[in-house]
This record gives structure tokens, sequence and C-alpha cells, in this order.
């Protein structure tokens, strides 16, 4: 666990700029300090909690704002059909306990880990390892955000970390053209589908990116 | 009323989601062409999260030398690839960022 921890911790300057941010934007749109610390422990996912504080205060029907969030959150689903490969065989607890534990930057850092180490034992002990200390500094950061509000020092420009976090994550899995060929794609269709509702251009672009490294693959057999 | 049964159908999806493949039962397969799929995840998923925030400003596509956050995300492209190192790599980009916020 203690490998997981450590390697957990080069990514937590992202995470906690990031849970900050998500403290002070849900809370500026109206939302309870205690409502949006309660919905940060219990749906942990930063940025469909945003839009979701968005959307409750431009007074979106319940029903919408779950549906918002399934599309913004479904990359979770892709998550667990991955970590399966790695941990299906885990007694059921501890299975229920990696799906609550799932956050971008821990799928990432797993995703490595088995890259580098293919075949070495101690996976879920890195998973959770890494997971927690995530799940603790982001809970943190989003507390912070909630108690400081709108007074973060915005010069320091740390949101800017969030992405920069997930582009650390990405480039090294670039590792041969199909790859990269998913990067480019997702890339183009997000931007080119920005205007849709709901964060639809997310998971859109995820399905044409995935496409387009399945085709390059086997174009180049 | 509306606030609560928000939160618990956000909690439900999400947990949902996060668990689906995982409370499968061992014996039954993942199909080899979605085990296939499954490895442009990251590529795909993650660069559609962290794309927009170089490539949008304002809600309008911003491909341009004065656009200061694409330029930093180059930067700290070109570090994560040469070094791969998550630190460095946002070291560099926050302070790529405030570099051209100053040249721009």
């Amino acid at each position: 666990m203690l490998a997981g921890a450590r390697a957990a911790l080069p990514v937590l300057a992202g995470i906690v700029a990031f849970g900050v941010i998500t403290g002070v934007a849900m809370v500026a749109s109206g939302i309870a300090p205690l409502m949006a610390m309660l919905m940060s422990i219990v749906v942990f996912a930063g940025a469909s909690m945003v839009a979701a504080a968005q959307l409750l205060a431009s007074g979106t029907p319940a029903l919408l704002i779950v549906l918002t969030t399934v599309f913004i959150n479904l990359r979770f689903m892709m998550y667990s059909a991955s970590l399966r490969l790695h941990f299906g065989r885990e007694p059921l607890g501890w299975r229920l306990l990696i799906a609550y534990l799932q956050a971008d930057n821990v799928y990432g850092l797993t995703l490595m880990r088995y890259a580098e180490r293919p075949e070495a034992p101690g996976g879920r002990d890195f998973f959770l390892g890494a997971a927690l200390v995530v799940w603790l500094a982001w809970q943190l950061a989003v507390a912070a955000g909630i108690l400081i509000g709108a007074s973060v020092p915005a010069w320091w420009r740390l949101e800017f970390a969030a992405p920069l976090a997930f582009i650390a994550m990405t480039v090294p899995v670039l590792r041969d053209r199909a790859m990269v060929a998913a990067a480019v794609v997702a890339a183009v269709c997000v931007v080119a589908a920005h205007a849709l509702p709901f964060k639809l251009s997310i998971p859109l672009a995820a399905f044409a990116g995935i496409g387009a490294g399945l085709l390059f693959e086997r174009s180049w057999r | 009323m509306s606030i609560w049964l928000t939160l618990a159908g956000m909690a439900l999806v999400t947990y949902a989601l996060r668990a689906s493949f995982l409370l499968l039962p061992p014996q039954v397969e993942t199909p080899p062409l979605l085990r296939r799929a499954l490895r442009y995840v990251p590529a795909a998923v993650l660069t559609a999260i962290w794309a927009p925030e170089l490539l949008l400003a304002g809600g309008e596509i911003a491909i341009s030398p004065g656009n200061e956050r694409l330029l930093a995300g180059a930067v700290a492209i070109a570090v994560a690839w040469r070094w791969r190192l998550t630190f460095a790599t946002i070291l560099a980009g926050l302070a790529a960022l405030h570099l051209f916020h100053r040249l721009i």
C-alpha cells in the first residue's frame, strides 16, 4: 500500500487544486455547504458535481441532472471493465470498495503500474494505497474549497493543474501509433462536439477515440 | 426535496457505473473485442477531459498563438514526453502558463 501511496503523491497537486475549485464552484452556484460536502462523499466525481451544482442553480429537474451525471461519469464504466482484468477475482467486499474508490488519477496510476510490471503481485494494495491518499486529499480539498469560498488567490491559476495532471497521465500511455490515433481523434472530436449539451462531447469523443485506436491497430497489421 | 432526489440519483448512477464490470462473476469472460478496446480507454477518455481545457477558450475553439493555455499545455506535453514525471509536468505547465501570460 505504501508503494501506491507514494506513487500518488506527485498527482496530489492537481487533485487538491481541482478539489478546491470544485468546492468553490459548488458553493458559488448556491448549494448549501453541508450538502456540497455530502455530495463530495457520496458521489466522489468532481466534474459531474460542478455540472450538477450549476444545473441545480438554474432549476433543472432532478432526472435531467442525473442523466447528465451518467454521461459525464460514463468513463467509470470503462475503468470498471479495465480494472476487472486485474481485480475481477478479488473477494466481493474488496471489489465493492475498489468500485467506490475509482478516480481518474488512481486509474491512471494503476494502469501505469501494470504497464511497467504486468506480473508483479500486490496490485490491489497498490490501488488501495493510491486511492486512499487521493480520496483523503480530495475530500480535504473540497472541504477547504467550500470553506474559503471564492477567496482563493485566482492569480495562482492552480485550476490549470487539473488538466496538467491529466496530460501527465495520458502522454506515457502513448506508446504506439494506434494509441496516438486514439488520443488525437478524441481531442478533435471533443473540440468539434463541444457545443453539444450535457457534456455529451466527452463520451462521444471517448467512443470515437477508442474506435480510431482499434481501426488503426487493424490497418497496421 | 428535489436536491435530495438529485443527490441520491447521482450517487446511485455513479456507483453503478463504477461497480458495473467489477461485479460480474469471474467465470464470465470479458469479450476479446472489449478487452482490446479497453486498451484505448485512457488515451481517449483522459484526452477528452484535458483537450478542451487547452483548445477552447470561453466556449469557442481557440487554436492560435495567443492562447496561453494551449502553449503551456504544449510545454507540459513535451516535458511529459521527455521525462514522464507527473510533478515536473505540472510545474512546467504552470510556470509556462505564467510566463506566456506575461509575454502575450
